[in-house]
């Protein structure tokens, strides 16, 4: 499955004769025995774990509580300036022209607009459909089309002002269902960026046989991401040296492909730095490639360094959010309960550029029938353009508005056929051998039953259910208890990581000291101190001596993006490997025995190091063989390893306020072999405040294509008074082919939060909501409904 | 270029030192600090007073810096995140973030930890509920708050006197 530079190196080596006493039969031996000891499986058998397992503390956590941690806005470069973004103030029109008003000093301005830009006038990512500053036409409000600099940043505020962008508007769009009907035209032929079908058994001959056809439309409103630090940019251009951005971002490899082709420089000229980054939830996945743009055509024209730090109000009008959603389900079930057809249409709003649309579709796409085994499905998705900023990734992907979907629909089926929703779940439940809507067989072992056992009984879920049911009617506060059960893909889809073809790599110096070198990035999740106990552990060392590298593209190589729940399983595996290869260099060249310490350890590395050269390891990431996805059929192994689980939550509704608290959650989940408990835990509790979030507080107003409430004071998102206990849970099964064994974990818990929550409402008020968030407006018109 | 206008000395005490600092009569405390005093630990979030991000403690109260005029700031006591640690060793509250995962992104962090040293200073051994209603005013996109509740708690049994 992986094999490194390292080991190609050491055979060379061998072979060149630096092992003389090896026979050729010897040197076959020993290759086995080194990819013996990449198994994680063989090795956890040989060998105690030491930090795997363990809840190290954060490695870069003494300097995040003493405040002395470097954002991007808290770097100073000599002589820099401060760079805005002048913005499009209608959806979508013709640019008349640009007229800058009186009582502005406009020479001492740096002034760049789309003429300016050397190389392609686009943010490179799939495809090129996107300006990094408009020219001619707007697409949606708060589309860059004027970029200014100046050393005073109040002036700059007021200059900013002063431009007036002269736009003749145009016919827009701005609902999924005004785009589907093609009233207006404004993207390609049809206005749909992506459409997938994902086709099993035969859905079409299923309808007359059931007993049961229980339908249902359910929608998700736009939700941003809320890092608490906004996006923020430095940069450094000349023609000389070529375009160096600092910046907090998540994937600093996208941006040097976006700058790379906007400065039309080779790759070499182009340097993208990661700052410590105050949260991302893929708010900074794709956008960093935007804002750096700017800010380097800025330092280019004014052969200075400028900084750009968007203010709250830009950063939530401006950059991306959740897609909204609208999914209709058709189903058709047995009287025992067995699914016997589902049929899933699913539209998300994408925006009005394509960005990163048909990517989260996918993964919306093949998340949508959920973890059942249902024989026929039909799945129908598009993803359409609207004259909003593009929607973008955050945290689950599209997966959470399919799930919603699903889970909220289920506890409808389990109501028309009389069962119970824990009972129709379990009826369904897909077990090892059969298959997935896009017809994956599961090889692993899956658990969904123990997962909701273990859940229901954990929060005392059938006890709660009677006593709520005799409690409520005398109670003008309501009680409720309601779960969803899923999984979560980890990795890129299908073919995804095989294009992507990651890399990292591990050296040690001649002193010993050891450093992992990976585009992967810290933004909170754990990446540094994951990695650092999965090279510690490999290598039989502290994790005090491991160094992860900040990522900068001039050193470090492309681990691909810090997103889809990869980084642990995909690009830790290869840390793994990259380090168990340094450790086998030294044990082959006679440096290391068997049981060494720390400093036998670098004894070893300066021996090595001075008879061979650097000692160093770069793995590449090979596709298991026995993967298979078809990009044509959507048909295949979609994901390597899946997270299964099931989540509870307990509501309570004051029925005279329509106000909904969480009172008690509780999250249990298969990710693998955890790596650091303290840290998977923090993921699940902080993403299932996000789903908090989404399903009941985080209501983004769009007025003609524009946020309007785009500010904390107004855009809610949980408190400190808001969250419930959140009681976390994992079932720890290996994966084989992650580093000690672990999967991806960081999207999972915002895929069922929401529908555990609606389904809560539900069950304490007999309200069928099918639309999130429900704030208190929409759940009183509801309730009027119900008690009417 | 429209005259720029006057500036004034703001003479103030920062994490024990006197300071005299120099800025517009209504700029805002946090650029101050940040700016002026090269105290970058105080973080801008939202600029509005409702993230928390920029929370210092100025004359033992816990106040948005973002909402402040630097005049304000004459003649008052402050302390910033910078001021929390010893010359070597970690406040019980830093030290309880560090191991209990209660600091994340570590972006809303300084913030947050100088409102549990707030409240900490006021009453040793508060409730979770005294935990949650104190911490309420500092939004944390990243731990759902678990994890700080979890460290604010250890903080607390740390510092509890031994009978």
């Amino acid at each position: 499955m992986y094999r490194s530079r390292a080991f190609a190196e050491w055979r060379e080596f061998a072979a060149a004769g630096a092992l003389q006493s090896l026979e050729i039969d010897e040197l076959y031996e020993t290759s086995q025995r080194y990819q013996t000891l990449l198994c994680p499986n063989c090795r956890q058998m040989t060998m105690e774990n030491r930090h795997i397992g363990k809840s190290v503390p954060r490695k870069e956590g003494r300097e995040k509580v003493t405040g002395s941690a470097r954002y991007v806005d808290d770097l100073t470069f000599p002589q820099m300036i401060h760079g805005v973004t002048v913005r499009s103030s209608v959806a979508r029109g013709k640019i008349l022209g640009v007229r800058f008003g009186n009582g502005i000093p406009w020479n001492e301005f740096t002034i760049v607009t789309a003429k300016d830009i050397p190389g392609k006038n686009c943010v490179a990512l799939l495809i090129e459909d996107q300006p990094c500053l408009a020219d001619q036409f707007v697409n949606h409000p708060e589309e860059a089309v004027v970029l200014l600099a100046h050393p005073d940043k109040y002036l700059l505020e007021e200059a900013r002002r002063a431009v007036h962008i002269d736009i003749e508007p145009l016919p827009a769009v701005f609902t999924i269902e005004d785009s589907l009907s093609r009233k207006h035209v404004i993207w390609g032929d049809d206005n749909i960026f992506k459409s997938y079908r994902v086709e099993k058994g035969d859905v079409a001959s299923t309808w007359s046989g059931a007993d049961f056809i229980v339908e249902g439309e359910y929608e998700t409103g736009a939700q941003e991401q809320l890092y608490i630090e906004p996006q923020g940019m430095i940069a450094r251009a000349n023609p000389a040296d070529g375009v160096t951005v600092w910046g907090s971002l998540q994937c600093p490899y996208y941006v040097h492909k976006a700058l790379v082709r906007l400065f039309g420089l080779p790759k070499e000229k182009v340097r993208v730095v990661q700052t410590e980054t105050g949260g991302g939830f893929g708010g900074k996945e794709e956008y960093p490639s935007m804002i750096a743009g700017h800010a380097a055509l800025l330092a280019l024209k004014s052969v200075q360094a400028v900084k750009m730090i968007y203010d709250r109000a830009e950063d939530m009008a401006a950059t991306t959010k959740r897609h909204p959603s609208r999914t209709h389900h058709r189903t058709a079930v047995a009287r025992d309960g067995k699914l016997l057809a589902m049929e899933i249409d699913f539209t998300l709003d994408g925006g009005a550029y394509e960005t990163l649309s048909p990517v989260v579709l996918s993964r919306g796409t093949i998340h949508a029938a959920g973890p059942y085994a249902c024989p026929n499905v039909l799945i129908q998705s598009r993803v359409v353009a609207t004259n909003a900023p593009p929607h973008g990734a955050f945290r689950g992907f599209g997966a959470p508005q399919s799930v919603f979907a699903l889970e909220r629909h289920l506890d409808r089926v389990a109501a028309a056929v009389g069962l119970s929703p824990e009972e129709l779940r379990r009826r369904n439940f897909i077990h090892e051998g059969q298959t997935l809507s896009v017809g994956q067989v599961i090889h692993e072992k899956v658990q969904m039953d123990k997962l909701l056992d273990r859940a229901l009984e954990l929060s005392g879920y059938h006890e709660k259910r009677e006593r709520f049911a005799r409690e409520n009617p005398r109670n003008a506060i309501k009680r409720g208890i309601g779960f969803a059960a899923f999984l979560h893909g980890a990795g890129f889809t299908g073919s995804g990581e095989e294009y992507l073809a990651s890399e990292a790599q591990v050296t040690a110096t001649p002193d010993g000291k050891v450093r992992v070198l990976a585009g992967s990035t810290e933004m909170g999740q754990g990446t540094n101190t994951v990695f650092a106990q999965i090279a510690a552990e490999a290598l039989g060392l502290e994790c005090e001596q491991i160094e992860i590298l900040q990522p900068d593209t001039s050193l470090v190589p492309n681990s691909g993006p810090t997103v889809a729940s990869r980084t642990t399983m995909i690009v830790g595996k290869l840390v793994e490997t990259a380090a168990l290869a340094i450790k086998q260099s030294l044990l082959d060249a006679g440096f290391l025995k068997k049981s060494y310490t720390s400093s036998d350890f670098a004894d070893a590395c300066r021996q090595y190091t001075d008879r061979f050269g650097a000692l160093q390891s770069l793995v590449k990431y090979q596709h298991p063989g026995d993967l298979h996805w078809d990009d044509g059929k959507y048909q295949g192994d979609a994901y390597g390893a899946y997270a299964w689980a099931v989540y509870v939550a307990e509501v309570s509704v004051d029925t005279r306020t329509a106000e909904v608290r969480v009172e008690d959650f509780v999250a249990v989940q298969e990710v693998g072999k955890v790596i650091n408990p303290t840290l998977a835990a923090g993921q699940i509790e902080g993403g299932v405040a996000q789903g908090i979030g989404f399903a009941l507080y985080e209501n983004v107003i769009w007025q003609e294509g524009r946020m309007v409430n785009g500010q904390m004071t107004n855009y809610i998102m949980p408190t400190s008074m808001d969250v419930p206990p959140i009681r976390v849970f994992f079932e720890e099964l290996p994966y084989a082919r992650g580093p000690a064994g672990a999967k991806g974990i960081g999207e999972l818990p915002l895929d069922g939060t929401a529908p555990a929550i609606v389904n809560a409402i539900a069950h304490a008020t007999g309200a069928d909501v099918r639309q999130i968030p429900v704030t208190p407006e929409k759940l009183m018109e509801m309730l009027e409904g119900v008690h009417a | 270029m429209p005259e720029a206008a006057r500036k004034i000395h703001v003479n103030c005490e920062i994490n024990g030192q006197a300071m005299s600092l120099e800025a517009h009569p209504m700029a805002r405390l946090l650029d101050v600090l940040r700016e002026q005093a090269g105290l970058t630990g105080t973080k801008e979030g939202c600029g509005e007073g409702e993230c928390g991000a920029c929370s210092i403690e100025m004359d033992g109260a816990l106040v948005n810096s973002c909402l402040i005029p630097a005049l304000q700031a004459e003649g008052a006591k402050i302390r910033t995140i910078e001021g929390v640690a010893g010359a070597a060793e970690l406040s019980a509250v830093q030290q309880a973030f560090l191991t209990h995962g209660g600091a994340q992104c570590g972006i809303c962090t300084p913030g947050m930890i100088l409102a549990a040293q707030n409240l900490l200073s006021h009453k040793s051994q508060p409730t979770q509920n005294e935990i949650r209603e104190a911490l309420a005013g500092n939004l944390c996109r990243c731990t759902g708050y678990t994890k700080i509740f979890e460290s604010v708690l250890e903080a607390c049994r740390v510092q509890r006197p031994r009978p």
